[in-house]
């Protein structure tokens, strides 16, 4: 009973850890954009929304979806602004432009939200359960899990089924080939990347729902971001979404191992894949 | 007029210039071949001609209009494609998703216009593989793909650099019977060839260059093959 617990806790942490994997499949494995600011982004979106629900006295849910727009206008903003211009086959300018980003956003958000650590009043939703047989389950982390299959889902079926998607995918196998039949590879990396940073806004709004948040916080999504990526499988969103779900199941069964010991079981469970399988699960051996 | 030209037309690599002043024309549903030995300049023309490469915008003139250095989706869009060396197609993609991609930004048709069905009637094993990811096709299926995914680009002028390299004669025999499909609805064709004789054959006129330079041009049919050798190994450039 105890670990039928742990991994139903594992697969709805999962849920979180895929809103924050979705972008990072998009920026990092589609585009090979390392982005840094990735954990950032949650967090300025997730203080954006605790000031404008404070300030407007709006609901959870309207923050919800006055962040996904913000987060999507950022997401356009830095593709155009900055990311552009570090494009390419190399990985290592983008990953060096953004980590210079992360320490300045960091920073600044610390001038103007300071260090503490805040939250976003749900309404009594945070600490909602139903009992499902022997077991309580939490109705915001259904809420997160369901959000982020629909996410999942919607995400893929775009990449598959729309002129847009087969655009991405085709500057994603050969940039300059798709510039050769008439695709702009700079409008369509800069859809992508607003459509990452997006999702975040439902990330960040359910981060600051379940927790809290403080400026200093971005890092540890950036890793969980990338560690669900890597276990998945460069390029593929099902892939991302099952690396998150791994990630989430490893470290809930590692906090009921010891309290100390979950997030780094969710480590271990991410190198022991990059040494056994270190294409990730979903990608074929090419 | 002519429908695509380049005027004294400079460009190159960096520092390292690959093209010295190359004058070429094309005319509508004319097929103009460029010949020369490797590292002559023939890829580098098209590069240049397609917006990969840095040029002066007088330097490319198409239907009148000054393009030289316009991005490569634009150049798409106003007209002219490409089927670059290499084939280049997107791999993880099937036959009819890397077609698609093409129509969905084609320019607007000029005449009849190109379809998915007209391609697969030009090359009908394209319609057997329509749903093969493109990386498990073999040279000569992907070559016709990526002819295709130009032609469904509707262009007034298709560049096609060295689409027999690496293929079985038959094949070539296949993709060349192919192509007068192609100028007859007035496209413009130009073929970067390595072969001479088939660039002889299948072109009205041809350009050979050498060293970034044109050093021979005229009718296809009235040039002869000592003209052809001394223009691509630059016989007379060591008499002088």
């Amino acid at each position: 009973m105890h670990w039928i617990e742990g991994i139903v806790q594992g697969v709805l942490l999962g849920g979180l850890y895929a809103q924050y994997a979705l972008g990072m499949a998009l920026m990092f494995g589609v585009m090979k954009i390392v982005n840094v600011t990735h954990g950032d982004l949650v967090i300025l979106l997730a203080l954006i929304g605790i000031s404008f629900a404070d300030f407007a006295g709006i609901g959870p849910w309207s923050v919800l979806v006055t962040l996904v727009p913000i987060g999507a206008a950022i997401g356009w903003l830095l593709q155009r602004a900055i990311l552009n211009r570090v494009v390419g086959d190399d990985p290592l300018p983008s990953l060096i432009a953004t980590f210079g980003l992360s320490i300045a956003l960091q920073n600044a958000m610390l001038v103007v939200w300071s260090a503490d650590t805040r939250s976003l009043p749900g309404g009594g939703i945070q600490q909602a359960s139903v009992e499902i047989g022997p077991l309580f389950v939490g109705v915001l982390p259904v809420i997160v899990l369901v959000c982020a299959t629909l996410l999942t889902g919607g995400l893929d079926a775009v990449l598959r089924f729309t002129r847009y998607g087969r655009s991405l995918r085709a500057a994603s196998a050969d940039v300059e080939a798709a510039a050769m039949v008439g695709v702009n590879p700079k409008a369509v990396y800069a859809t992508a990347t607003a459509i990452a940073v997006g999702i975040l806004g439902f990330a960040a709004t359910f981060q600051a729902m379940r927790s809290t948040v403080a400026p200093a916080d971005g890092p540890f999504m950036l890793i969980y971001a990338f560690e669900a990526v890597i276990i998945g499988g460069l390029g593929s969103v099902w892939g991302a979404f099952t690396g998150a779900m791994i990630l989430g199941i490893s470290q809930a069964i590692g906090f009921r191992i010891s309290p100390g010991f979950g997030i780094l079981a969710g480590h271990l469970v991410f190198l022991a894949v990059l040494a056994i399988r270190p294409q990730g699960i979903f990608q074929r051996k090419s | 007029m002519s429908l695509l030209s380049t005027h004294g037309l400079l460009a190159g690599y960096g520092d390292m210039r690959a093209l010295h002043g190359i004058d070429f024309a094309v005319d509508p549903g004319e097929t103009v071949a460029l010949i020369g030995a490797n590292g002559a300049g023939k890829s580098t023309l098209l590069r240049a001609i397609m917006g990969l490469l840095p040029v002066a915008a007088e330097m490319v003139q198409f239907d009148g209009k000054p393009v030289g250095g316009t991005a490569p989706h634009r150049m798409v869009q106003s007209g002219v494609a490409i089927v670059p060396e290499g084939r280049r197609l997107f791999s993880g993609m099937t036959v009819e998703e890397n077609l698609r991609v093409a129509s969905e930004h084609a320019a607007a048709p000029h005449n009849t216009p190109w379809t998915q069905e007209r391609v697969y009637d030009l090359f009908p094993i394209l319609r057997e593989k329509a749903r093969t990811p493109v990386e498990n096709l073999s040279g000569g299926q992907q070559q016709m793909v990526s002819i295709g995914r130009g032609l469904l680009a509707q262009p007034r002028v298709l560049l096609c650099d060295e689409i027999s390299l690496g293929l079985a004669p038959r094949v070539v025999r296949e993709i060349y019977a192919a192509l007068p499909q192609v100028t007859a609805q007035g496209t413009a064709l130009v073929l970067v060839e390595q072969d001479v004789g088939l660039a002889k054959q299948a072109s009205q006129r041809l350009y050979c260059l050498l060293e970034g330079r044109v050093t021979l041009e005229g009718q296809s049919s009235d040039i002869s093959r000592d003209d052809i050798s001394a223009a691509y190994f630059g016989a007379s450039h060591a008499l002088d």
